[in-house]
């Protein structure tokens, strides 16, 4: 069965790439403009890369591939991530 | 000479039927970047948009009255995971494509829930391609891209599109899910194309 886990998971990922939390700071999706958690966000691992979908309506949000020597990070579904400044 | 014991003998078959980096699975690992769809065959369209814009459609009825053949094949994920002799049932892209007109050299194959993948048009020609829809003689469970996937195994599996809903042909190359992040455009597990610049 294939499932998703919740944003909090992609906490160690996303920490190899920003100083901060990513996981607590607020996603808008750019398709629906759903406004959350990035926490709450819908998350794919069993998959060539990371996959962040939207609560909403699905759609990508978020994708990291880790290749032997770099990382891709895609956030062209993100109209925001809104990260608190402390 | 002559002292390899039987064991040996077997290992050394198996590793040579794996591309590099391979390792062989009996089971048959689900893999996907997104939640699953479930497309009811009366509702399953498949559509082919050539590079001049020209649209041909078969549903389900029609798929299946194209001829079938039996496929068996090993397939090979990116992942790392390889499963040998893979039997499958479907419609041979050379069939399907046989009345459609085009010179483009590039297809990208789209799914029902948003994924796509870029292939040679070459590639899913002469023999090379299949949408399937039966495996291991039952429908194809949707968790594995039922009711219709593509089939290419020569190429890693992620090619494969699950789910498959149509073809766009083109004269140049569009990258698909993967190959938009930093995975290889061509994919060749014999020459281990795993991510762009392999």
């Amino acid at each position: 069965m294939t499932t998703h886990l919740d944003g909090n998971a992609a906490a160690g990922a996303l920490s190899e790439l920003f100083t901060v939390d990513i996981t607590a700071a607020i996603a808008r999706c750019a398709g629906c403009a759903q406004t959350g958690p990035f926490a709450d966000t819908h998350l794919y691992v069993d998959a060539p890369g990371l996959v962040a979908r939207c609560p909403g309506c699905d759609a990508v949000l978020l994708r990291v591939v880790t290749t032997p020597t770099d990382t891709y990070l895609d956030l062209r579904g993100l109209t925001y991530l809104r990260v608190p400044n402390e | 000479m002559g002292i390899v014991s039987p064991g040996f003998a077997g290992r050394r078959r198996e590793g040579t039927n794996l591309p590099p980096g391979q390792y062989l699975t009996h089971d048959f690992p689900v893999l996907s970047a997104g939640p699953t769809p479930h497309i009811r065959t009366e509702h399953w369209e498949f559509t082919v948009t050539t590079e001049t814009g020209e649209v041909r459609k078969w549903d389900w009825a029609a798929l299946l009255a194209l001829p079938a053949e039996e496929i068996t094949k090993d397939i090979h994920c990116v992942t790392r995971w390889s499963k040998l002799e893979t039997s499958w049932k479907g419609v041979s892209l050379d069939t399907v494509l046989a009345d459609v007109e085009t010179g483009a050299d590039f297809a990208l194959a789209h799914s029902y829930g948003g994924y796509t993948t870029n292939l040679p048009l070459d590639d899913l020609l002469d023999g090379q391609a299949w949408i399937a829809y039966e495996y291991d003689g039952e429908p194809l469970d949707p968790e594995h891209g039922g009711p219709a996937r593509l089939l290419v195994p020569h190429l890693y599996f992620w090619k494969s599109a699950k789910w498959v809903r149509g073809l766009v042909l083109s004269d140049t190359e569009d990258l698909g899910f993967w190959e938009t992040a930093g995975y290889h455009e061509y994919g060749d597990p014999w020459r281990e194309q795993r991510y762009a610049g392999d």
